[in-house]
């Protein structure tokens, strides 16, 4: 078994996927000879050819608005947009029609397709490279917005992303796309979407995060239990539909919570789950519920963007004071 | 030194004038000959019309939602419906009826489609056409998509799609042609021009000397007919849709109409547009051509058209009452509005859908 990356996760399910299933095929710019400007179509081209791996025009809103044509009729396309930013046009083809071809025509056509992406900032990249848009997609009736943050992840979910027969937007964490190595068999096996992942069991306080915020959250996880602290660590995973049993489940036995996020706070998915703990889980809390979170404001360019970002210091400060509640 | 790096033209073809005869100065295809043929795309472009008409009073009356009418348009949908296959895929805008009606859409089903309920796009149509299509042009990116689909499985169809005068402003539209070219797709994209976009006029979307041309500066053959002549209306879909399935790439379709409507039961076009414009137009539309032309040629007469018109008139209201009794008899429950969101419904709409079940009298009237 081989130790890979969390994007040689994402390259080994689309090679997977493609021999397992003729229809899927990868839809987008620089996908095929290139391989992809981050390499998650290497070697691609060169197994499966012109037809499956297929480079297109310099059009976004053509990638996402084709893709839901061939994803209607028969063909399963992996989209990808290059960087978070460039997914902007593509929002009407992924709001007006991915998500509601089934819906529109009760059940009689689907849209089985998967929109991928780099997602967060964090690699030095120019404006529009950085952002973390998981809350416009989550907002959106009909998608499925995933998010992985391991190697073993990138691959499970992809698998279970492109098998699925509704649209799913793949949002990949770039910042630690090389983070970690893990041991990740192709065995095919897929991971399940719309639950979260218990990443570290603890008592004393859960610490709710997803993508490239699981390296600081569980940073933060270390500092405080060398301080003789109990804490549990949950990855998301799937931002929409979201599983608030398991993050229920878990602030039931913790009582203190905190959420991180790397996108804007001001109505992010933060926000959403902040939302469930109070509708839900408010008997069971000891403590405010703290959002720790990207600034509502534009991401700024590279030099300043990891003062933007939640620190591992921002992380343990909003923790303690939960945990000074008593 | 300067020489020419491009040059381009774009033919236009009349067969049949305004008065109901064959144009003198060019040779006219077989097709006007047809008369089976012709009689038959004569008859559901009336329907269409009849239909038209029913829609428009029942929207008056309240029985109906906001309608797009088609009135003017006949010949260049029915057409577009003609040459198509039921394999080829339609990928429409919001008023191309005759088109659907042709490849066995029912007049039900658009009724109970502007009549709010979803049940009328799962169509008896085609189970690959796509549903109407509000988001102006995105249509056109679809039938890329689909024609790609084929392509890439080898599958001998074509995808044709719909876009208006104001549609072909849009980058979908312009996305379309240049994927049409870069793939060589089985694709034909019809721009039905009806000179008005809301109260937008032809001349306001560009300055352009048609349309058809913005096919061309994307490397597609492209040629602009006239929208209220069914046989070049016809001749053209031919064309299109035979180079196509030829793998010949995809093809660009102006077709010069009127909308002789207002935009939809919404609107009120003589807030923006001269009545003598209109007048003129009424001149120029496509069923007192071909009825004319037919009459003349013996294969059609007053009496036929008399009795077709009762026919007409029974078949839509039949497909009226079929409608008002599906709403008022058979509604769709509160759930239908969770149960087609995905294959599976996940645990958070599980949960709203019975909360909407115990709140299900609610809301009933507006």
């Amino acid at each position: 078994m081989a130790e890979i990356t969390l994007i040689e996760g994402v390259t080994m399910a689309l090679a997977r996927a493609m021999e397992e299933d003729p229809s899927v095929v990868m839809f987008g710019e620089d996908v095929g000879v290139n391989g992809g400007v981050f390499r998650a179509t290497a070697g691609l081209h060169d197994k499966f050819g012109d037809d499956r791996v297929i480079d297109t025009p310099l059009a976004e809103v053509m990638i996402a608005g084709m893709s839901v044509g061939m994803a209607a009729q028969g063909i399963k396309p992996v989209a990808e947009a290059q960087f978070c930013g460039f997914t902007m046009p593509m929002i009407d083809h992924i709001m007006c029609h991915a998500g509601r071809l089934r819906n529109r025509t009760r059940g009689r056509m689907s849209c089985p397709m998967v929109l991928r992406f780099p997602s967060g900032g964090g690699i030095h990249a120019p404006e529009h490279h950085s952002e973390s848009p998981e809350a416009l997609f989550a907002h959106m009736p009909g998608v499925r917005v995933v998010i992985p943050s391991s190697p073993s992840r990138a691959y499970g979910l992809m698998l279970a992303a492109i098998r699925d027969p509704d649209p799913v937007i793949f949002m990949e964490p770039k910042r630690i796309y090389r983070w970690q190595k893990e041991e990740v068999a192709d065995d095919g096996e897929e991971l399940p979407m719309d639950v979260c992942y218990t990443l570290r069991d603890g008592n004393d306080i859960t610490l709710v995060t997803w993508g490239s915020m699981v390296k600081e959250t569980l940073q933060a996880a270390d500092e405080l239990e060398q301080q003789g602290l109990s804490v549990e660590v949950i990855d998301v995973a799937t931002v929409s539909p979201l599983d608030m049993d398991t993050i229920i489940e878990s602030v039931e036995r913790t009582g203190r919570c905190v959420i991180i996020q790397e996108a804007p706070k001001h109505c992010g998915v933060a926000s959403e789950i902040a939302a469930g703990l109070a509708d839900a889980g408010i008997w069971h809390l000891h403590a405010p519920v703290k959002r720790v979170c990207g600034y509502d404001v534009v991401m700024p360019l590279y030099r300043n963007e990891m003062k933007y970002m939640p620190s591992v210091r921002r992380i343990v400060d909003a923790a303690k004071e939960t945990l000074e509640v008593s | 030194m300067a020489h020419t790096a491009a040059a381009f033209k774009v033919d236009y073809f009349q067969f049949l004038k305004p008065d109901g005869k064959l144009v003198e100065d060019q040779q006219v295809p077989a097709l006007a000959r047809d008369f089976d043929r012709l009689t038959e795309l004569y008859k559901l472009m009336v329907l269409t019309r009849t239909f038209d008409k029913k829609a428009v009073a029942l929207q008056r009356t309240g029985k109906l939602g906001t309608y797009a009418s088609c009135l003017g348009h006949e010949a260049a949908h029915v057409a577009i419906g003609a040459a198509m296959k039921e394999e080829d895929c339609f990928a429409p805008m919001y008023r191309e009826y005759g088109a659907q009606f042709y490849r066995g859409v029912k007049m039900s089903e658009v009724l109970l489609y502007w009549g709010g309920d979803e049940r009328g796009s799962n169509f008896s149509g085609p189970k690959h056409d796509f549903a109407w299509c509000v988001p102006i042009a995105t249509q056109c990116l679809h039938a890329a998509g689909a024609a790609l689909a084929y392509k890439l499985k080898k599958e001998d169809r074509v995808a044709v799609t719909v876009v208006g005068d104001g549609g072909s402003s849009k980058g979908d539209f312009l996305e379309a042609i240049n994927a049409g070219s870069a793939w060589k797709l089985p694709l034909v994209l019809v721009i039905v021009n009806n000179q008005w976009a809301i109260s937008v006029p032809r001349k306001k979307q560009n300055t352009a000397a048609t349309l058809a041309q913005k096919g061309i500066a994307g490397g597609l053959p492209s040629i602009q007919v006239d929208g209220n002549d069914l046989i070049a209306c016809l001749w053209a879909m031919d064309k299109a849709v035979n180079a196509a399935r030829a793998g010949k790439g995809a093809f660009v379709l102006e077709m010069l109409t009127y909308r002789l409507s207002d935009h939809t039961t919404a609107d009120d076009a003589r807030r923006y547009r001269p009545s003598d414009e209109v007048d003129e137009a009424w001149d120029n539309e496509p069923l007192k051509r071909l009825k004319a032309y037919l009459i003349d040629q013996g294969a059609w007469s007053d009496d036929k058209e008399e009795e077709l018109l009762g026919e007409c008139k029974q078949w839509v209201q039949q497909a009226a009452d079929e409608y008002l009794d599906m709403i008022e008899n058979d509604p769709q429950p509160v759930t239908a509005m969770f149960d087609y969101m995905f294959a599976e419904l996940p645990a958070d709409l599980i949960e709203q859908r019975t909360y909407a079940q115990d709140y299900a009298e609610d809301g009933g009237q507006h």
